[in-house]
């Protein structure tokens, strides 16, 4: 008697902040379910800005904080979203920190805010936002909804930035701007002027969900 | 949960008004920040058509200790003319993409005076603005010109849409450095003006004093810098014909309407 009422008290002990079901919100999309090289989504701006690693990593900022955010508020209001205008609704939201974001660049990273030009506004229609707010945040509490956006958006990022590595590595001879192979002394590196063009992140994005693949054994399903 | 029509509407309107209030008050709020941000970097571009901008340790302090500016009319002479706002209007305040909009008689240039170092006195090259069209979308740049007024000493662009990778490359280091030391005038005192080739592997052959390597990839982006340049060295004629002969003075106008 006594084992099973405390058992209903554990029971209703609240879940923990990073319980193994929660972990698994954040961790699924870095590799397993990762939202670029798995789910194909949000595509488009891996091409684009991956030429160098320092607007990537605006980016993949930018990308971060209107997915925590537009999750968060989704999810907050998700029991007064009425379900025939939702996506509209969903769309109103991370259209307007996507704004924010671009603003905020505007105002104090100018030269980035440039570089990246279209593609921080381009994020409102990034699949990988959207399809969280839908599949996620619509039918779920807050926490677990940032926790999913913070998973989704950290497996966008490492992708991203992983390219954008090699793709200013083989293509300019820089890491963020430093000149790498001249400092090592190898100043006569023969740059890829193929990493510059969009073809070069194909072709890196390609070998990464070949290499993720070979190990994780995935096979598209048809 | 199926919702009735005016909470649908109710609820469409509050969420609207709310993210556009906030919206408005975050552009508002953050607009001198912005402006600020945009000048510092007009600066910037002007003063990295002359110098390798990586080594200015302090672009501000350095812009006003070495470039002085004035503006001038289609004729080539001075403009002095009060802003909108009842200040004296300065070369740095002029909306080069306004301007190009206008009929190319009615434009103010900008001209700014690159001073040595040290010796506000003496004039080490001018720099010109310049707006056009690319592929996709406006581009724009400054042309340094020794003064002989034919020497390119130096030039920047920028743009606004070009391809990344392809057209964006216009605003690389290593595509302006080849502007350097080219002229402007062939040997009969004509605009020749310098144009990007076809194409990435000229033979050196083709490459002289008007002709520079071009972009591969990128062949409308370079026709569009090799437009805009002579559409421009040919608006600052009259003034390069004037500076030619010896610093100009002439007030064309002095509009205190404003």
């Amino acid at each position: 008697m006594a084992e099973t009422l405390e058992k209903e008290i554990t029971k209703k002990k609240s879940e923990a902040l990073l319980s193994k079901r929660r972990k698994r919100f954040v961790l699924d999309p870095l590799n397993d379910d990762n939202p670029i090289t798995i789910q194909v989504l949000g595509i488009c701006s891996a091409l684009a800005v991956t030429t160098q690693l320092k607007p990537t990593l605006v980016m993949a900022m930018s990308v971060t904080f209107v997915m925590i955010f537009s999750s968060l508020f989704t999810s907050l209001l998700r029991n007064l979203i009425p379900v025939r205008v939702r996506i509209i609704v969903q769309l109103a939201i991370i259209a307007s920190f996507v704004i924010l974001v671009n603003e905020v660049l505007h105002a104090y990273a100018y030269d980035v805010y440039k570089q990246l030009s279209v593609f921080v506004g381009l994020i409102i229609t990034n699949c990988i936002v959207m399809g969280r707010l839908e599949a996620f945040a619509m039918g779920n509490k807050p926490y677990d909804s940032v926790l999913d956006a913070f998973g989704s958006a950290m497996g966008y990022s490492w992708i991203i930035i992983a390219v954008a590595f090699f793709r200013e590595l083989l293509g300019s001879g820089k890491l963020f701007g430093f000149e790498i192979f001249s400092a090592i002394g190898w100043s006569s590196f023969p740059t890829n002027g193929l990493m510059v063009t969009p073809v070069g992140a194909f072709i890196i994005l390609g070998l990464i969900i070949w290499v993720q693949r070979s190990k994780s054994g995935y096979v598209e399903q048809h | 949960m199926q919702r009735s029509n005016t909470y649908v509407i109710l609820f469409s309107l509050v969420l609207t008004i709310i993210l556009g209030g906030l919206l408005s008050l975050a552009s508002v709020g953050l607009r001198p920040a912005q402006k600020k941000a945009e000048e510092f970097a007009k600066k910037r571009q002007i003063l990295s058509a002359v110098l390798d901008i990586e080594q200015v340790p302090d672009i501000v302090s350095e812009y006003n200790s070495r470039i002085s500016s004035y503006i001038v009319n289609a004729n080539g002479e001075k403009v002095e003319q009060n802003s909108p706002s009842g200040e004296p209007l300065k070369a740095e305040d002029i909306d080069i993409e306004k301007e190009f909009k206008k009929d190319p008689g009615d434009r103010l240039y900008p001209v700014y005076r690159f001073h040595t170092e040290g010796n506000p006195e003496d004039i080490e090259a001018y720099i010109l603005a310049m707006y056009g069209k690319g592929l996709w979308n406006d581009i724009w740049g400054y042309i340094a010109l020794a003064t002989d007024m034919n020497t390119v000493a130096g030039i920047v662009f920028d743009h606004k849409g070009e391809t990344a990778g392809l057209g964006s490359r216009i605003t690389e280091r290593a595509v302006q450095e080849r502007y350097k030391g080219k002229k402007i005038f062939d040997e009969s005192g004509e605009i020749a003006s310098v144009s990007m080739l076809k194409g990435e592997n000229n033979k050196p052959t083709s490459i002289d004093d008007h002709n520079i390597n071009g972009l591969s990839g990128a062949t409308i982006t370079a026709k569009g810098v090799n437009y805009m340049m002579i559409d421009y060295l040919n608006c600052y004629l009259p003034l390069i014909e004037n500076l030619k002969k010896g610093e100009i003075v002439a007030v064309s106008m002095l509009n205190t309407k404003n």
